[in-house]
This record gives structure tokens, C-alpha cells and sequence, in this order.
């Protein structure tokens, strides 16, 4: 089986600091792909590169076999590949449902005369996407905002929001960046049971996350950074028995 | 109710067709028509720059510019080489969109001020250009331009016409164009903005990063909606050169485009009944202060900065959110 995402000596230096250093690994089809690791080191930067936001210093990213050097954000959006953030990045100048609509962008190619004129075929597609993203908002778990405006929704609706939106893109790979910062308890295990759910799919999850029961409890495998470097890889059994891991974040 | 009512996309339309079916029964004189026909060709330029400014989030401070280009070469294609209007009006909003493309392509790269400037520079050398071309534009003596003509059918505002039995004079058929003009602008308008295209153009304005990582191409656009606020601009300057009968390179220049844009700050960004309330008022204030003439550049500046300030949504935004508010507490005081 090849890798849905691989990553062979991955280097981004940021003026004279690495941020991340020599980093390979790579992620299975299907696989709930863990990225942890202290403050700092490199868990981000490694997301922001492998969804072309960053371009690396040295290093090769490949999806589904196809280097993504070349490849804008959008065209590795177009390949299925979508994320959310550590910062929400929600357009608050649209309604909540506009905001997952816009994950359809993709699949709702019209042309500007369609557009312009609004067509049956527009209004009919446009029906079915609202429709689509009105499923899905309640898929997540923000069904109580489907009149809302994006900028009137909770901080934990709007983590949810952005889950929906990348959904609504039909990815074959989603990563989420810190999915679970500034969630309460059952906040948290509500977002295990949708990062469950989508996994169960057949999407391909990667995931940057700080909640080690979370983190720890979902994945197939999980990559622990440090420094930028890479400190250890393999199933969560295996990365709890690491002397390294343990010494990283206990001290010693 | 009433936010209900002015948020459903055809009703706004009505209701905006309607103004425009009753307006004659005030309009007492031609001067009147010649006024409301100004503002409805100018609020149909203003609408499509909002397409730009207010729903994508980038700005142009040369959109004169266009608007320039529009009507040199509708006055230059019907006075010079005798093209019939229609004609003259697309090839030219083709023209200009491209040359929009050309331009827009490599300046909505920049951001903020730097974009500000890009175009403020773009009007400029329009203007220049129609300045110094003496042999092709005129140069700022300007030139005539013919009458609207529709396949043999001439349109001037001295002309008397006769609609469905009912003797109407020039300036009153002009009005009725200027209407359906701006009717469709808008429409054409509402229809983008509510379209996936609309939705990527927005999110371009609400987050770049958002629009990219879901396969929205940001660069491609910002191409295309500013080509076609250009397209908008184009098509409006070669209807105010036919109207005018003569245009001179004021129409491109720099007051004009901040004219454009203050009346989108003014009415509401992102607000396409709100930019046309900003272009009325913004129509109508020098003739109510007809005595400070010289002022007006300073009023438009002083406007811009009050809105920007204490109305930053822009008048109609502000109003409709005012009374909704207002009715909402009446009905929550009642219950």
C-alpha cells in the first residue's frame, strides 16, 4: 500500500531558525496520523507546509505520489486535501451556512453567464449544496446555527464550523490543527466521537493536538516533534514507551 | 420583518423599481430628469466597484480610470468611426476588461495601501493618456459625442418620442434607459453575489487562507472581479458620454474615482441598495450646497472620514440595523 501523504527531509528555516529539521514520515490511507510535541516544535509549521501554505527550504512533500512543490494551496484542495487552523480562519462577513457552502466550492463550477442570469441549473445546485452544507453543520454539531451568522457563533461552534466547511470539500485527507484548544470536557468528547465518525468514512486524518488523553486514544500512529526534529514515530503504545518521549515532556 | 424585507434578495429590487416608476411624479423640469439620470448611471457604477470593495475586500482608487476608458471609446467609436452605440458600448466593455485583466493581474498581488496606490497610479495614467492624445481624444478641450442610437433609432435628450401612445420627451426616455439600466446592474449584481463565485469573492474579503485551502483560486479572483467592476465602469461611462453629448478627461480622473469610492463608504460596503443611497446623496449635496462650490473636494474628504469613524457600515447598514433594533424592543416592550 503506498502512502496517501509522505514527507521525505522536510527543512524550513525561518531566517536562521529551523523550524522544522529533517522530518520523514508518512501517512497511510485511512490512518488517524498524529503530529505532537511541546510548544514550539515545528507541529504547525510542519501542517502549513504540507498544505502548501509555507514553501520548504529543502525536502519533498508527496501526495498520493505527486510532489506538491509546484502546487498552490487550492490546487492541493482540488487534489483533496483540506485543514482547518489553530487560528479559525471563518469568513465573518457571510452567514455560518455560507461558510461550509464555501467548502463546495470546488465541486460547484458554474459559469459567470449561469451566474449572472441565475440560471435553473445554478439555483438547483446552489439548493443542493445548501442542503449539503445544512447536513453536514448538523454532522458536526453546530445544526442550532443553520440561520446564523458566522460572526454570532461560539468559539467551540465555530471549531466545529470550520470541521464542516473542510468536509464539505469531500477530502480524502483533512488535517486539523488543534481541534480541541479551548474546548471544555465534553467539548472534547464530542470532537473524539466526530474525529471518529470521520475517520470511520475512510478519510484520512491528520491531526495536531495538545489533549494527550484525546491524542492518544484515537490514533493509528503519531509522530512526536522536538525542536523541529523528529523525536520518535510509531503507535501510540510504542510512543508511550519511548524513554525519549518521556524525558521530552517530563523533563530528565 | 423589515430586515426580513430588506434582506430577500428580489424584494429589495422591487422595491428599488418601484422608487423608480413613481420618482417622475416629482421630477418637476428636464434639470431634475438630468440629475436622477446622472445618479443612476453613476449608482450603477458605484454598484459594480462595491462588487470589488465592499464584497472582496481589495480597492481601487483609479476606478475613473474605466470609467474614462468607457466613455473615450464609445465617444470615439459613434463620433469619429460612426459605430452604432450598442456595438461601440460592448466592444468597449470587452476592451476595457481585458486591459482590467492586463492591469489587475500583476497589482492585486499587493495589499492595503500598496493596492491603493497601484491604482491610484493606473486612473492617473488613464487620465493622462486622454489628456495628451489630442489627435484621437480631443485633448482637455474633451470632445462631442453623438447621440445614443439603437440600430438606426437615435436617442437624444432634445428628441421628442413617443412610448405606448404617450408623447415623452428626451430627457424622459432617457430616464426610462437609465432605469432599466440600473435595474439590471443590480440584478446582475444580487446574482453574482449569491452564487459560489459570489461566496469565493466574500471569503477573499473574510479570509484568504480559508478561501485557498478550500480550492478557491484568490488571484484568479481578484482578476475577475475586477474586471468586471471595470466592465460595470466601462458600460456606465459610454452611457454618461452619449447622455452628456460631450465628455472631457475629467470623467477619468482622480476626483471622479474617489467620488466612486466615497459613495461606497458612505452608503455601505458590501451593501448594493447602500451604495446607491450613498451615490444619491452624494449626487445631490452640491446642488443643496450650490454656495460652497469651491468646498466640495473638502466635504467629500470630511464625509469620508466622519463615516469611516462613526458610521463605519456605512449609512443604510446603520439605518437598517438602527430600526430593526428599535422594532425589536418595541415588540419585546409589548410582550
Amino acid at each position: 500500500m503506498t502512502a496517501l501523504v509522505e514527507v521525505k527531509g522536510l527543512d524550513k528555516a525561518f531566517g536562521g531558525v529551523h523550524a522544522v529539521e529533517g522530518v520523514s514520515f508518512a501517512v497511510e490511507a485511512g490512518q488517524v496520523y498524529s503530529v505532537i510535541g511541546p510548544n514550539g516544535a515545528g507541529k504547525t509549521t510542519l501542517f502549513n507546509l504540507i498544505t502548501g501554505l509555507y514553501i520548504p527550504t529543502k525536502g519533498e512533500i508527496l501526495l498520493n505520489g505527486e510532489s506538491t512543490a509546484k502546487l498552490e494551496p487550492n490546487q492541493l484542495a482540488e487534489r483533496g486535501m483540506c485543514r482547518t487552523f489553530q487560528q479559525m480562519q471563518i469568513c465573518m462577513n457571510m452567514t455560518a451556512i455560507e461558510n461550509v457552502m464555501l467548502g463546495r466550492h470546488l465541486q460547484l463550477r458554474s459559469s459567470l453567464i449561469t451566474t449572472l442570469f441565475r440560471l435553473p441549473s445554478l439555483r438547483r445546485n446552489e439548493t443542493a449544496a445548501r442542503k449539503r452544507a445544512a447536513d453536514l453543520m448538523k454532522y458536526v454539531g453546530c445544526g442550532d446555527y443553520l440561520d446564523a451568522e458566522a460572526s454570532a457563533m461560539s468559539y467551540g461552534a465555530l471549531k466545529r464550523l470550520e470541521i464542516a466547511r473542510a468536509l464539505a470539500a469531500e477530502p480524502k485527507v483533512i488535517l486539523l490543527d488543534e481541534p480541541a484548544a479551548g474546548l471544555n470536557a465534553t467539548e472534547t468528547a464530542a470532537l473524539e466521537d466526530l474525529i471518529r465518525k470521520i475517520a470511520d468514512q475512510g478519510i484520512t486524518v491528520m491531526l495536531v493536538e495538545h489533549d494527550m488523553k484525546l491524542v492518544m486514544g484515537i490514533s493509528d500512529r503519531l509522530l512526536v516533534l522536538n525542536y523541529g526534529r523528529v523525536l520518535a514515530e510509531g503507535t501510540p503504545e510504542e510512543i508511550r514507551q519511548n524513554p525519549d518521549v518521556i524525558a521530552a515532556y517530563l523533563g530528565g | 420583518m423589515l430586515n426580513r424585507f430588506m434582506q430577500s434578495r428580489l424584494r429589495g429590487l422591487m422595491v428599488l423599481a418601484l422608487i423608480l416608476i413613481i420618482l417622475p411624479v416629482f421630477l418637476g423640469n428636464p434639470f431634475h430628469y438630468e440629475l436622477v439620470i446622472q445618479m443612476a448611471i453613476i449608482a450603477a457604477t458605484v454598484v459594480g466597484l462595491n462588487l470589488l470593495v465592499g464584497f472582496a475586500g481589495q480597492i481601487s482608487l483609479g476606478h475613473a480610470g474605466f470609467f474614462g476608458l468607457g466613455a473615450y471609446f464609445t465617444g470615439i467609436a459613434t463620433g469619429t468611426y460612426g459605430w452604432s452605440s450598442i456595438p461601440a458600448l460592448v466592444v468597449g466593455a470587452i476592451a476595457v476588461g481585458i486591459i482590467a485583466w492586463v492591469v489587475g493581474r500583476p497589482i492585486l498581488r499587493l495589499k492595503g495601501h500598496y493596492l491603493s496606490m497601484a491604482t491610484l497610479a493606473v486612473g492617473f495614467i488613464i487620465a493622462i493618456i486622454l489628456n495628451n492624445e489630442r489627435a484621437i481624444t480631443g485633448g482637455p478641450d474633451g470632445m462631442p459625442v453623438p447621440a445614443f442610437d439603437l440600430f438606426g433609432w437615435e436617442l437624444s435628450t432634445f428628441g421628442r418620442y413617443s412610448l405606448f401612445g404617450v408623447d415623452i420627451s428626451g430627457v424622459q426616455a432617457w430616464y426610462i434607459l437609465a432605469s432599466v439600466v440600473l435595474l439590471l446592474a443590480v440584478w446582475f449584481a444580487q446574482n453574482l453575489i449569491e452564487s459560489p463565485i459570489g461566496r469565493a469573492l466574500r471569503s477573499v474579503k473574510g479570509s484568504e487562507v480559508a478561501a485557498s485551502v478550500v480550492g478557491v483560486d484568490t488571484a484568479k479572483y481578484k482578476s475577475l472581479v475586477f474586471v468586471i467592476s471595470a466592465i460595470y465602469a466601462s458600460v456606465m461611462g459610454g452611457l454618461y458620454a452619449h447622455f452628456q453629448g460631450f465628455i472631457t478627461p475629467a470623467v477619468a480622473s482622480f476626483e471622479f474615482s474617489i467620488l466612486f469610492i466615497t459613495m461606497v463608504v458612505l452608503g455601505g460596503m458590501g451593501s448594493t441598495f447602500g451604495v446607491i443611497l450613498g451615490a444619491v446623496v452624494l449626487k445631490l449635496l452640491p446642488q443643496v450646497l450650490a454656495d460652497f462650490q469651491e468646498l466640495e473636494t473638502v466635504m467629500f474628504g470630511l464625509i469620508l472620514m466622519l463615516t469611516m469613524i462613526f458610521m463605519p457600515k456605512g449609512l443604510l447598514p446603520t439605518i437598517t440595523a438602527t430600526v430593526s433594533k428599535r422594532m425589536r424592543k418595541k415588540a419585546g416592550g409589548e410582550a
